[in-house]
C-alpha cells in the first residue's frame, strides 16, 4: 500500500499550486467571481495552458490522465486557492465528451478555446437520475427539447451546454450550441443558471447513457469532495493562525483548551474526509464506487459544513465579515453540500445500496 | 402543575392575534416573511402602531409609558409576534438602554429619554465592542476624559449593528486605569451627530451592512450623558446584557422557521418525492421541534419568576446558548431543504426566474446571516464560561 502522490502527481499539484498563487489571490477573486461572468478568460487559458483540462482525460482521447487521482490531484489545490473558475462544469463534459467522441469539441474544451457546462439538475431533480423530466423529441434527423434545468453550474459564460434528456431510447444527451440562459453569481462565487426550453432544438450526442452520465457524475462527486479537502486543509491553516494571533483576556486565544479541543476535533474530521476521499478515489471503475462516493460525498458534506461553521465561530466577529478570506472558504464548503447531491441525497443512496447488499447476503 | 393558559392570558392571545392581523401593515409582514431587509422606515410605522396601543415597551414598567406584563403575557405576545410577520423592533433602546435608563438614570434621564424611545425619535445603537475588546470586554480603550462639565471622548467602537439608522449611541468607556478594568468603566449616551464621531459600513459574509465601525475623535460628552456613576459602568454593563441574552433565545422566530419550514417540505418535490416524506428530513425536523418545545418550557420555566423582563445571569447564559444553537439549526435545515436552489445569490433573479418559491430563496445568506447569533451578545464560549463559572467558583 502507498498513500504517496506519484512524482507525476506531486509536480502536477505544485506547479499548479504555484501558478494559483501568482495569479489568483484572494483580492483577485473577490474581484472575478461575483460579478458577470464570474471568472477569469485569462486564469483559464493559463489552466489549460498547463494541461489542467487535459489531466481529466486519458490518453486515447487526447487528453494525457483521466484517472480519478488526477481529480484529486488538482481539485484539492483548486480548492486550497478557492479558485471559482468553471473547472468543474468542464470536468463533467469532458468526462462525456470522451466516451462519446462525435465532434472535434473534446480538443477545444481540452485546449482551452471552447467552455462547456453540463445541464443536468432540475427543480426537482438534484440526484436522481430516474427523475429527470426533460424529454427530447425526434423530428427526421432533428431533436427537440422541452422542460426546465436548473443549478447549471458554471454555465453563465459558457459557449455550449450538453443537456441531460429523456429520449424513447432511454436517458440521452443533447448538444446545445449558444444557450439562452438566466445567469445569477453564486453566494459562495462564480456563476450558476437555470434553463428554460420550449422545443428546443438540439444535437444528439447519445440517445442511452445513463451509466455514462452517472460516471460522470460520480467522478464530479469526487472532485468536489477533493475541493473541500483542499479549502478544509486551508482555512483550518487560518484559523490556528488567527488563534495564535489574537488576544484576549491577556492571553492568546491558542492558550484555551476549550478552542484548542474545538481546533483538534476540525482536524481529525479533516483526515476523515481525507480518507473516505481517497477510498473513493480508489474506488472508481470498481463495483464499490457508488456507494464509496456516496459515502465520501456523505460524509464530505457533513464535515465540511461544520468545519466551515466552527472556523467562523472560532473567529468571533472577524468570521462574519465579507473581507477575511475565510469567511469566502466557509461559504464555498457549505456550498460544496449542496452540488450533485447533498450529505441527505447521499444518505438516502447509501442507505438503498445497503439494502441491496443485505438482501444479497442473505440469498 | 398547570401548563395551560388561564382564561384571561387566553383572551390576551386572541387580543394580540387580532390585533396583529388589523394592524399590521401587508407589506411589511410580506418582507419579513421573505427574510427581505426592513428599511428604518418600516421598523419605525410598526413602532408607532405598537406605541399607539401601548404596546410597545413590553418589558418596562407602566409609569414610563411601558406594558407591565407579566412574563407569561410577554411570551405571548412575542410569539404572536413573531409568528405573525410582525418585524422586531430593534431591541437597542427599548429592550437594552430603557431598562437601564429606568434602574440606574435619574430623574432627568427618564424624563428626557424614555419617550423619545418610544415615540421613534431616537435610535440607539450599542457601543460595547472594540477591534481589540470583543469576549474580553473589560479591555476596552476607549477613553473619556474629564473637561470641565464634558467628558472629551477618543476610540473606536466596532460592530455597531444598525448604526446607519441610529442617532444616538449608548458606549461603555474608559475612565480610569486604575485598579481591575472593570473598576474603571463608565457607561455614557453619545449623540452621533457630536463633532468627532465617524460611522463606517462593515459588510457581512452575506453581503449586508448591517453593521459599522464607529470612531471617536475628541468629541465632547456632557457630563450629564453619564448614566449611574463614574467608574461604576461594568455593573450596568452586566445588567443591560442579561436583558441582551435573554432576548437572543428568540424561541417565538424558532416556531416560525419551523412553520415556514414544513410549509415549504410540503411544496418542494426532490428526486421523486416530497421532502416532507423525505424520512432524512422528517426526523431533523421532527428532533428540532422536540428540542424547541422543550426550550419553550425552559423559557417559561425561567422568566415565570422575574419581573423586569431578564432572567438570571446563569439562566440568561442557558437560554441564549439553546435558542441560538436552534435557531440556527432550523436555517441551517432550511437551507439544505432547498438543495441545489440555495446557491444563487437571490437577489439576482426575478421571481419567475426562480425555480423555488420566492420566500425561500434568501435562504442561504439568511443561514449565513444567522452564524452571528452565536457570536454576538457574548459569544456562546462565554455563556458557557459564565455558567462554569457560577458551578465550578473561580
Ligand atoms: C453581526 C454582529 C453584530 C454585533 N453587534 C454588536 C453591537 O451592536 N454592539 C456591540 O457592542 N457589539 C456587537 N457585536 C460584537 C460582539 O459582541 C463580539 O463580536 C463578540 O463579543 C465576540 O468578540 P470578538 O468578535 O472580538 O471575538 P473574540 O473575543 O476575539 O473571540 C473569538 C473566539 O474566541 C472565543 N473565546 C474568546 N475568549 C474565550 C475564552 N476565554 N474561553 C473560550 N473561548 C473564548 C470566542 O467565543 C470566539 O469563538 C456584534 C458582532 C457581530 C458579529
Amino acid at each position: 500500500m502507498d498513500f504517496n502522490y506519484s512524482e507525476h502527481h506531486q509536480i502536477l499539484a505544485s506547479s499548479l499550486r504555484r501558478y494559483l498563487a501568482d495569479t489568483y489571490s484572494i483580492d483577485d477573486r473577490g474581484q472575478l467571481a461575483y460579478r458577470a461572468p464570474y471568472h477569469s478568460r485569462e486564469i483559464w487559458a493559463g489552466l489549460a495552458k498547463m494541461g489542467i483540462l487535459g489531466a481529466f482525460v486519458g490518453e486515447q482521447q487526447g487528453g494525457f490522465g483521466g484517472t480519478a487521482q488526477d481529480v484529486l490531484v488538482i481539485f484539492e489545490e483548486l480548492g486550497r486557492a478557492l479558485c471559482a473558475e468553471p473547472v468543474l462544469a468542464n470536468l463533467l463534459c469532458l468526462r462525456l465528451l470522451a466516451v462519446f467522441p462525435s465532434s472535434d469539441l473534446l480538443e477545444a474544451v481540452i485546449a482551452g478555446e471552447t467552455r462547456m457546462a453540463l445541464a443536468v439538475c432540475e427543480p426537482q431533480v438534484s440526484c436522481d437520475l430516474t427523475c429527470i423530466e426533460t424529454t427530447a423529441r425526434q423530428v427526421g434527423r432533428s431533436w427537440f427539447l422541452n422542460g426546465r434545468k436548473s443549478a447549471i453550474y458554471g454555465a453563465p459564460g459558457a459557449d455550449h451546454l450538453l443537456v441531460v434528456a429523456r429520449a424513447d431510447q432511454g436517458l440521452g444527451l443533447f448538444l446545445l450550441e449558444s444557450p439562452q440562459i438566466i445567469e445569477a453569481a453564486m453566494i459562495d462565487g462564480g456563476g450558476i443558471a437555470e434553463l428554460v426550453m420550449d422545443d428546443l432544438a438540439v444535437k444528439l450526442i447519445a440517445a442511452d447513457c445513463a451509466r455514462e452520465i452517472e460516471d460522470a457524475l460520480d467522478i464530479g462527486r469526487v472532485a468536489l469532495c477533493a475541493e473541500a479537502v483542499g479549502a478544509m486543509t486551508r482555512l483550518i491553516d487560518l484559523t490556528v493562525d488567527y488563534l495564535k494571533q489574537r488576544e484576549q483576556f491577556g492571553r492568546a486565544l491558542a492558550s484555551f483548551q476549550a478552542l484548542q479541543h474545538r481546533v483538534v476535533d476540525m482536524m481529525v474530521e479533516l483526515e476523515q474526509c481525507r480518507s473516505i476521499t481517497i477510498a473513493a478515489v480508489a474506488s472508481y471503475g470498481t463495483s464499490e464506487q457508488s456507494r464509496l462516493v456516496a459515502m465520501a460525498k456523505n460524509l464530505v458534506g457533513r464535515m465540511a459544513t461544520k468545519i466551515a461553521e466552527e472556523s467562523i465561530q472560532l473567529h468571533g466577529g472577524i468570521g462574519m465579515t465579507w473581507e477575511y478570506p475565510g469567511s469566502h472558504y466557509a461559504k464555498r464548503l457549505v456550498m460544496i453540500d449542496h452540488q450533485l447531491g447533498d450529505q441527505n441525497d447521499h444518505l438516502l443512496r447509501l442507505i438503498k445500496l445497503n439494502k441491496g447488499g443485505a438482501q444479497a447476503t442473505a440469498v | 402543575m398547570n401548563l395551560e393558559l388561564s382564561s384571561s392570558e387566553r383572551s390576551f392571545q386572541h387580543e394580540v392575534r387580532n390585533f396583529i392581523a388589523e394592524r399590521l401593515p401587508s407589506d411589511i409582514a410580506e418582507k419579513v416573511k421573505a427574510g427581505k431587509e426592513l428599511s428604518k422606515c418600516d421598523f419605525l410605522r410598526w413602532q408607532a402602531i405598537l406605541n399607539e396601543k401601548g404596546w410597545l415597551a413590553a418589558t418596562w414598567p407602566k409609569e414610563y409609558g411601558g406594558t407591565d406584563w407579566t412574563p407569561v403575557e410577554r411570551h405571548i405576545f412575542a410569539e404572536g409576534c413573531a409568528l405573525n410577520g410582525a418585524p422586531r423592533i430593534p431591541a437597542f433602546g427599548l429592550n437594552m438602554l430603557g431598562p437601564v435608563l429606568i434602574k440606574f438614570g435619574t430623574e432627568q434621564q427618564k424624563r428626557e429619554m424614555l419617550p423619545r424611545i418610544l415615540d421613534g425619535r431616537d435610535w440607539w445603537c450599542q457601543g460595547y465592542s472594540e477591534p481589540g475588546a470583543g469576549s474580553d470586554l473589560a479591555s476596552l480603550k476607549t477613553r473619556a476624559v474629564r473637561d470641565g462639565n464634558d467628558y472629551i471622548v477618543n476610540g473606536q467602537k466596532a460592530w455597531t449593528t444598525l448604526g446607519q439608522h441610529a442617532n444616538k449611541i449608548f458606549c461603555l468607556v474608559r475612565t480610569s486605569t486604575e485598579g481591575k478594568p472593570q473598576e474603571g468603566i463608565s457607561f455614557v449616551l453619545i449623540y452621533l451627530n457630536t463633532p468627532g464621531v465617524e460611522m463606517r459600513p462593515i459588510r457581512l459574509i452575506d453581503g449586508s451592512c448591517e453593521v459599522n465601525e464607529v470612531f471617536f475623535t475628541d468629541v465632547r460628552v456632557p457630563v450629564g450623558n453619564l448614566v449611574g456613576e463614574e467608574n461604576q459602568g461594568w455593573t450596568i454593563a452586566k445588567y443591560l446584557l442579561t436583558h441582551e441574552r435573554t432576548n437572543i433565545a428568540g424561541i417565538g422566530f424558532s416556531i416560525r422557521d419551523l412553520r415556514r419550514y414544513h410549509k415549504l417540505a410540503d411544496q418542494i418535490v426532490r428526486d421523486g418525492r416530497k421532502l416532507a416524506d423525505n424520512p432524512v428530513y422528517a426526523a431533523r425536523a421532527a428532533e428540532l421541534d422536540a428540542e424547541l418545545e422543550a426550550l419553550r418550557v425552559t423559557n417559561l420555566r425561567m422568566l415565570i419568576n422575574t419581573r423586569d423582563g431578564a432572567a438570571g445571569i446563569t439562566e440568561s447564559s442557558l437560554l441564549k446558548l439553546k435558542g441560538t444553537q436552534i435557531r440556527q439549526a432550523l436555517q441551517d435545515l432550511y437551507r439544505s431543504a432547498l438543495g441545489p436552489h440555495a446557491a444563487p445569490i437571490a437577489h439576482d433573479l426575478s421571481e419567475d426566474e426562480l425555480s423555488v418559491p420566492a420566500e425561500a430563496a434568501r435562504a442561504a445568506p439568511i443561514y449565513f446571516n444567522h452564524r452571528k447569533l452565536s457570536i454576538f451578545g457574548g459569544s456562546n464560549e462565554i455563556q458557557r464560561n459564565i455558567v462554569a463559572k457560577a458551578l465550578f467558583g473561580n
